[in-house]
Order: C-alpha cells, then sequence, then structure tokens
C-alpha cells in the first residue's frame, strides 16, 4: 500500500448551509414572503377562533337582525351598517352580521381549498412521478389522458355534475373531490417533467444497479428531490382552489345556505352594489387578501427552497 | 526592463479578487485570488495551471471583467499598457472580443443552439465592425472558417449547432475568437471536452494562431500534457496564489516548487514501463472468467418503423477474477453503453454477457436482481451518483438494505467497516453529499459499489471528473481493494495513461467494434489497429521535448488516416 493511499482522506470542506432550517431563515428574510406568511396565518387562526371571535360582540352568521333594516331590506346607518357590535356592517335583507359571515366563510374557504388541493397533490404526484419514471405505454396513455382533462371545459362540467351529486353526499365533502379530481393534471405534468430529468441522474442508476425494485427507487430516491417543487406548487395551488369554490358558489352551485361562503356572499352582492356597495368589498377584500398571500407565499418558498439562492 | 513591458501584451500586477458572501453580506469577503503576477509576451502562450478551487479560471475572467457583481477586485491588469481593473464599461466592451478573443470550455454550450453558426459568427464581426456591409461579414465568415481549418466552411456557417461535433463547434468558436484580429486569446480549457483526437488537432489550431499571426494566448487548463504540448512560460496555481513561475521547458525538467512536483507526479504517464498499480500474481489458468461478453450487440431505439441506433456490436471478451480489463473509445464509441451491459442497465440485443456464469439477457426479474449484488457500479460523476438528500451513511448501506437481510446493527458496522477500507473515517457517516470534496464522494461511490462483496466492479470513468493529485489516489484505491477483495473489474475510460496503469487487458473500441484487444504491455507498446496507434499518438504526454516528438508522429499518422479532411474532426 502507498502511502498516500492509507492516509484518512478528511480534507475539510466548508458545510454549506441546506435543509429545512436555512431554507426558514431565507423565507423569513424576504419581506413580501414573511408578510404573506403571517397574513395566512391570522386567516388560519381566524378561521380557527371563529366561535370565539364573533362571541366577542356575542353574533353568529345565522341570526336575522331585521330591525338593522329599512323598508325595503337595506341596512340602516353608515357603510351597511358598520358599528360597534357588527364590524362590518349586516347582510341586506336578512341582516345577519357580516364580520361572523366573512370569518366563518374563510373556514369553508380555507377548508375546501387545503383539502382540494390535497386530493390533487395526491393524485398528480403519483401520476406524475410513475408516468415520468416508468415511461413506455403506461406513460403515453396516462400523458394523453392529462391532456385530455387540461382541455376540458371543467367549470361547465362542475356545475352539470352539480345537479346530480347524490343528496347522501355531504355538499362541502363532494366540492373538495370534484374540485380536486379535476385539478391535478396541471402538478402531474410539473413533477413527470422534474422526473424525467431525475431519472437521468446516475443516482437514480446507481440504485436500480444495486437491485432495487422500481418502487424502492421511486420512493426513496425520486419522492424526496422533487419534495421542494411538491411543496411550492401546493402552496400556489390553494388559492386557485379556494377560488374554483368560490366560483361555483358564486354561480350558486357550490356551498348550500345557510353555510357561510364567500364565493356565495358575492354573489348575492352583485345585486346590492349599487345600494350597499361595502356588502361586497368586506368578501371580496378577504378573497383578495388570501389568494395573494398564498400566491407571493409561494413565490417566495420556490425561492428559499432554490439551493442556487433564488433571485438577486 | 523596460523594453520587455512594452512587449507585454497582457501585464497583470497582484491581483486579488474576493467574493463577497451573498447570504451573509457583513462577512469578511472570501478571497479566491491573492496577489497574482503575470506577464503575457506577444506570441507567446502562457499556462496558467491549477486544480480546481486554484483561481485559475476566475483569474482569467476578472481580465475580461466577466465576474459576477458581488467580486471585488484588486491590483492591475493592464492590456498594452491601457489600465482594465476600474475601467468604463465602454472601454471593457472594446476589449472584450476586439483586442481579447475567448474560447470557452463547452462548445457545446457556448453557441446559441437556435441560430446558425454563420448567424452568430457574423454578429461577432458585425458588434466590432458596425459599418460592414453584408456580403463583406458573409465573405470574412467564410474566411474565418477556413483560416481555422474548416473544410467546407459554406455548410458549417449554415449548420446549427447540433449539427455538428465538438471539433468542428471549437473550430467555429475559435473563428469567432479571432474575427477581430484580437491581440491575445484567452482559452478557458479549450479541450477538456472534446476526444483525444479532436484535441490534438485543436491544440495544433492555437499553436499556429500564435505563430502565424503572432497572437498571445492565455490557455487556462489542468492538463499538464496540454501545458507540455502548447506552453511556452507556465504559471502554476493554488488555492489563489502563484506557486511557480517558469518558462515550460524549465519547468518541466527542474519543477522547484513542492507543489508542482507533486502535480506532475501525480500525472499518469503513458509508455512507462513501471505499472505500479497492477497486481502480477500469477493466475491459475483454469480459472473461469468472472464476467464475459459474447458477441454481444446493444441498440438504441428503433420500433414505430425508425431503425434502430447501433451502440454495440459483436463485441466479445472475458475478465478473469482478480483481474481488470481497461475498456478504452472515445466518446460515442459504445464504451459506456457495454459497461451498462454487464450491469444490466441496457438490454442486449442479441449474444450473451454472462455474469458469474448467468446471462443477464436472458435472467428472470429475480435472478437478475439477486445477481446485482454480484455486480459494484462507480459511476463518473460522483456528484451525480450520489442522491443529494441521503447521507454517507444512507447511501453505503443501501446495497446492504436491498440485497442482504443484515439487521440495522450488522448494516452498520459493515458501513464503518467500509468506510475504512475507502479511507474515510467515522465522521463522514453523518455527512452529505455537498459536504464532501470531488474525491470524497468519489471514495464513498466506491465503498458503497463493493459494500456486497462483488465479484465484478464496474468503473464508468471513475476519476475523469476529478483533479489529477486525486485521481492517483482514487486508482490506488482501487488497485488496493482489488487485491484485497479479488474482484473483476470492467474499467471503462477514455485516458489510455489511466488504463495502463490499472488495467492488465486492454479493449479498444471505435463506433461499437472492438477494434483491438490484448494485454496492457503489447497493446500500448505495439498496437495492431491504427486506430490505437493514432490514439496513443494523441494523447498528450507531461514533457515537452518528448511531447514534440509525439507531435511530428501523431501529425503522420492523421494524414495518413484521412489525406483529405486534414482536419481529422469530422463529425
Amino acid at each position: 500500500m502507498s502511502t498516500t493511499a492509507t492516509t484518512i482522506d478528511l480534507e475539510a470542506v466548508p458545510a454549506r448551509k441546506t435543509g429545512a432550517r436555512a431554507a426558514l431563515r431565507k423565507l423569513l428574510r424576504d419581506r413580501a414572503a414573511a408578510a404573506s406568511a403571517v397574513t395566512i396565518l391570522l386567516f388560519v387562526l381566524a378561521a380557527a377562533c371563529a366561535p370565539w371571535l364573533t362571541g366577542i360582540t356575542g353574533q353568529d352568521p345565522y341570526a336575522y337582525h331585521v330591525d338593522l333594516l329599512d323598508g325595503s331590506g337595506v341596512p340602516l346607518g353608515f357603510g351597511g351598517g358598520v358599528s360597534a357590535t357588527h364590524w362590518f356592517g349586516v347582510e341586506p335583507l336578512t341582516g345577519r352580521d357580516l364580520f361572523s359571515i366573512v370569518v366563518y366563510g374563510a373556514r369553508t374557504s380555507l377548508l375546501i381549498g387545503v383539502a382540494a388541493t390535497a386530493v390533487s397533490v395526491v393524485i398528480g404526484v403519483v401520476v406524475g412521478i410513475t408516468t415520468g419514471f416508468v415511461g413506455g405505454w403506461y406513460d403515453r396513455i396516462a400523458s394523453r389522458g392529462v391532456d385530455v382533462l387540461f382541455g376540458f371545459p371543467v367549470l361547465v362540467f362542475l356545475i352539470a355534475l352539480t345537479t346530480i351529486a347524490p343528496s347522501w353526499l355531504p355538499r362541502p365533502l363532494f366540492i373538495v373531490l370534484i374540485i380536486g379530481l379535476f385539478g391535478w393534471p396541471g402538478i402531474s405534468r410539473i413533477v413527470r417533467a422534474q422526473v424525467l430529468v431525475l431519472r437521468e441522474r446516475s443516482f437514480v442508476a446507481a440504485s436500480t444497479a444495486m437491485g432495487a425494485p422500481a418502487r424502492h427507487v421511486m420512493a426513496a430516491h425520486v419522492l424526496p428531490n422533487v419534495s421542494a417543487t411538491i411543496i411550492v406548487v401546493s402552496t400556489i395551488l390553494v388559492p386557485g382552489m379556494i377560488g374554483v369554490e368560490a366560483a361555483l358558489s358564486f354561480l350558486g352551485v357550490g356551498v348550500v345556505p345557510p353555510t357561510p361562503s364567500w364565493g356565495r356572499t358575492l354573489g348575492d352582492a352583485i345585486g346590492w352594489v349599487q345600494t350597499d356597495p361595502l356588502y361586497l368589498v368586506f368578501p371580496g377584500l378577504a378573497l383578495f387578501i388570501i389568494t395573494l398571500a398564498f400566491n407571493v407565499f409561494g413565490d417566495g418558498l420556490r425561492d428559499a427552497l432554490d439551493p442556487r439562492g433564488g433571485r438577486r | 526592463m523596460t523594453e520587455i513591458e512594452t512587449r507585454d501584451v497582457l501585464a497583470v500586477n497582484a491581483l486579488s479578487v474576493a467574493f463577497a458572501d451573498r447570504d451573509a453580506p457583513t462577512a469578511p469577503p472570501r478571497t479566491v485570488v491573492d496577489g497574482v503576477d503575470f506577464h503575457l509576451g506577444h506570441g507567446r502562450v502562457l499556462a496558467l495551471v491549477g486544480e480546481s478551487g486554484s483561481g485559475k479560471s476566475v483569474t482569467a475572467m476578472s481580465v475580461l471583467g466577466l465576474l459576477p457583481a458581488n467580486a471585488r477586485v484588486e491590483g492591475s491588469i493592464r492590456l498594452e499598457g491601457r489600465e482594465l481593473v476600474g475601467a468604463d464599461a465602454a472601454t471593457v466592451r472594446a476589449v472584450r472580443g476586439g483586442r481579447i478573443g475567448t474560447i470557452f470550455q463547452e462548445p457545446m454550450s457556448a453557441f446559441n443552439p437556435v441560430l446558425t453558426l454563420g448567424a452568430q459568427i457574423a454578429e461577432a464581426i458585425v458588434t466590432h465592425h458596425p459599418r460592414l456591409r453584408r456580403r463583406e461579414v458573409r465573405a470574412r465568415s467564410l474566411e474565418l472558417l477556413e483560416s481555422v481549418g474548416i473544410a467546407e466552411p459554406l455548410r458549417i456557417a449554415r449548420s446549427h449547432p447540433h449539427e455538428l461535433s465538438g471539433g468542428q463547434l471549437q473550430r467555429s468558436m475559435i473563428a469567432m475568437a479571432i474575427s477581430s484580429d484580437p491581440i491575445a486569446l484567452i482559452a478557458d480549457e479549450p479541450t477538456t471536452a472534446l476526444d483525444v483526437t479532436v484535441q490534438a488537432g485543436i491544440l495544433d489550431l492555437i499553436r499556429s494562431l500564435r505563430d502565424d499571426r503572432g497572437t498571445a494566448v492565455l490557455l487556462i487548463t489542468h492538463d499538464m500534457g496540454v501545458v507540455a504540448d502548447l506552453a511556452d512560460d507556465v504559471v502554476v496555481m493554488r488555492s489563489g496564489h502563484v506557486e511557480e513561475r517558469e518558462s515550460s521547458p524549465a519547468l518541466f525538467a527542474a519543477p522547484q516548487a513542492g507543489y508542482t512536483r507533486e502535480l506532475l507526479r501525480a500525472v499518469p504517464r503513458l509508455g512507462e514501463t513501471a505499472a505500479r498499480l497492477r497486481s502480477s500474481e500469477p493466475l491459475p489458468a483454469e480459472l473461469s472468467a468472472a464476467a464475459e461478453v459474447r458477441a454481444a450487440r446493444i441498440e438504441y431505439g428503433g420500433g414505430w418503423g425508425r431503425p434502430a441506433v447501433v451502440a454495440v456490436e459483436s463485441a466479445t471478451f472475458a475478465i478473469r477474477p482478480g483481474r481488470t480489463l481497461g475498456l478504452v473509445g472515445e466518446s460515442g464509441s459504445g464504451k459506456s453503453t457495454l459497461g451498462r451491459a454487464f450491469a444490466g442497465l441496457v438490454p442486449v440485443r442479441s449474444g450473451e454477457v454472462l455474469v458469474g456464469g448467468i446471462d443477464l439477457a436472458r435472467a428472470s426479474r429475480r435472478e437478475l436482481r439477486e445477481l446485482r449484488s454480484a455486480i459494484g457500479y462507480v459511476f463518473q460523476d460522483p456528484a451525480s451518483s450520489l442522491d443529494p438528500r441521503w447521507t454517507v451513511g444512507d447511501a453505503i448501506a443501501e446495497p446492504l438494505r436491498l440485497g442482504s437481510d443484515k439487521t440495522p446493527r450488522e448494516r452498520r458496522a459493515r458501513v464503518l467497516e467500509l468506510l475504512d477500507a475507502v479511507r474515510l473515517s467515522e465522521s463522514h457517516l453523518e455527512r452529505f453529499p455537498h459536504e464532501l470534496s470531488g474525491g470524497q464522494r468519489q471514495r464513498v461511490a466506491i465503498a458503497r459499489a463493493i459494500a456486497l462483496h462483488p465479484s465484478l466492479l464496474i468503473a464508468d470513468e471513475p476519476t475523469s471528473a476529478l483533479d489529477v493529485s486525486v485521481q492517483a489516489r482514487v486508482l490506488d484505491l482501487l488497485a488496493d481493494l482489488q487485491r484485497e477483495f479479488g474482484f473483476a473489474c470492467l474499467f471503462v475510460s477514455h485516458d489510455l495513461a489511466v488504463v495502463q496503469e490499472l488495467a492488465h487487458e486492454v479493449a479498444v473500441m471505435r463506433a461499437g467494434r472492438i477494434v483491438e484487444l490484448g494485454p496492457t504491455e503489447r497493446v500500448l507498446s505495439a498496437p495492431d489497429s491504427p486506430y490505437t496507434r493514432r490514439l496513443l499518438a494523441a494523447a498528450p504526454v507531461a514533457d515537452p521535448a518528448q511531447q514534440a516528438a509525439r507531435r511530428r508522429a501523431w501529425r503522420g499518422l492523421a494524414a495518413e488516416a484521412d489525406p483529405a479532411a486534414g482536419d481529422g474532426d469530422a463529425a
């Protein structure tokens, strides 16, 4: 044995910082991303503490206050009846507390948005990884399926589906399922493209050469290496899902009354925009802010998880 | 003294480059080039030599003002007496491509893939001669292409980059670099991505530019053979410092700095008789082969009415236990494909690939998986062959988990044993690949490959991504391990000198066929095939005098082989 080979190779290499902690630090330094993270957190908190929050003024989204309306159903007082007890005013025609409706609506929106995203991500990731990794006939057929779903007039189909929904299925669950089942082609395409690149990396060939079955390679090597992408795409998918739920409720085929929903409230508010504009503004703002926050957060997350350091 | 200075084309004095950390702006900047001095004279080739991280490329890029925004440059860079450090953007732009031409390492990625070469060369001409008419620009492009030894300039000018070979692209890039008659050329690893026979042609071309046009060349390279072939003066760099500055013949004859001596010693040399790494114990003659290939044919693609591309045809050889077969060839020769076939990673269309007497092509899926534990595979680029999200310990344990029923504790013990075998310490166990150096990563990959006591180890260019000194240590390690564990080794490489150190037998491949097969001494000293002769002659050796003789021999062989084309690197 030569002397060079027997010495232990202890060449010092500076440890580059990676991993979740470094990503978090990078994320917090990005002000827009940090602000949107706080916003998302506030919305989630508000939704979780809805009974308690509305309890401060003793309100709930179901109680009618006809005494706060004039003869034609328009709320009395400034800005649609904004007051110390009704922070966002009241709903025209019924007099229900608008703050309660917005806060309880956040529950509906976030729950449906996140749940539908989860359904989409699971299907999209499974299809994306398997088609990208296995290839061949399976990939050709599955990818054509994805193309068909992409070109599908989804909204029209969803509206049609809601009319034949079985009555034993709770409406929110039904909406989660149908939005989720139609929302996965995008993520599956992104994941598939990444897997096609990963498949050529030699650590994948190395694992195969060691005798690893395909499912081991996919679960142990491919999935962890696309996880950053999956996280980012999921974050950006959530606001889209919230938007679809709002759109369905706006069109009157979403969550059934009296369950509060931003979309349905927005749909109702269109008719009152001349007489009570703030009725439109409050739920509209809530929808706008949460959508923007998720998008900005997803953008920041992408930069933070990019080992090359992102922009700047 | 003043006379010498006026003849200097490029004078670099006390150059320092430091990079500020983007993630920690308050931290002191990291110095990567520290107090570098050199002078490049008219019609001279100055080689900046060093291993990765030595600061040689950063030095060259600072001459062109092509450093990222967080770099701080101090000292002086004078081109024909004009200061470039701190010069305004217009001056620097006039220098880039005007007074200094640049040749990059990767000709494949240095061109815009959607434009023809003619358009890209024309763009370079127009940038510095905006008044030229279209016809004149066209004529000048063709003239330039012809001057760099391209046989059909018209066809090349109309081609897109993907339609051309590496050698043709590199020649076109040189044509672009000399389009404005620069006084100096910066060549950053100009032949590293090319095959040896093509490399020899490109080096000849750069030499003729120096001789005919008096162009000064700043050559950045890690290859001592290239330095010996081309350079007049050499600056040896290590971690940002100049270790030695000397004329080329003097440096190779009597290196002064300890580091230079070390570097030269690490370079594997062709033609040296002592094969220090090979085990030489005689084998019992009746011992059967550990791995064997018989008349194998491997094709890619095909089906859907398209013809298949033949990657390997009628390949036949055998490797006995404890012996190494070197599989040599240039890019596209099918050597890596054949290596992969031994690991069952590519299907064999016809013929047999036998490992331990079992045919990989006919083995059932289960047999194949079992057989794979008898095969270790070391890949070319250790950065890519280790999963970036797995620790060293997990990576080495993966074959144990897959191919043995050891308990976690037994696995851990075996991993520690393996780490020790590849001279890494226990402290590496929890590290991630990006926290290791290239050499350490390759050791981890080797440990993983031998974890299950394979009877065959396939090493696919295991050292070509590593620095020479690291390469020497990895080759030592492979030889030691083979002596200890007695596996057969299929060593795939483009580098004859490396193969000579390790292999008992050599198979030379060209265009999918084995053109020569035999004991290493015989093949490398008295080759039968004219292709092997050309390959041998084209590989530069780290000795200027010897290299000059080899160069003449190569020219003779190249002309003999392809008298019409002349450039020897047609697609």
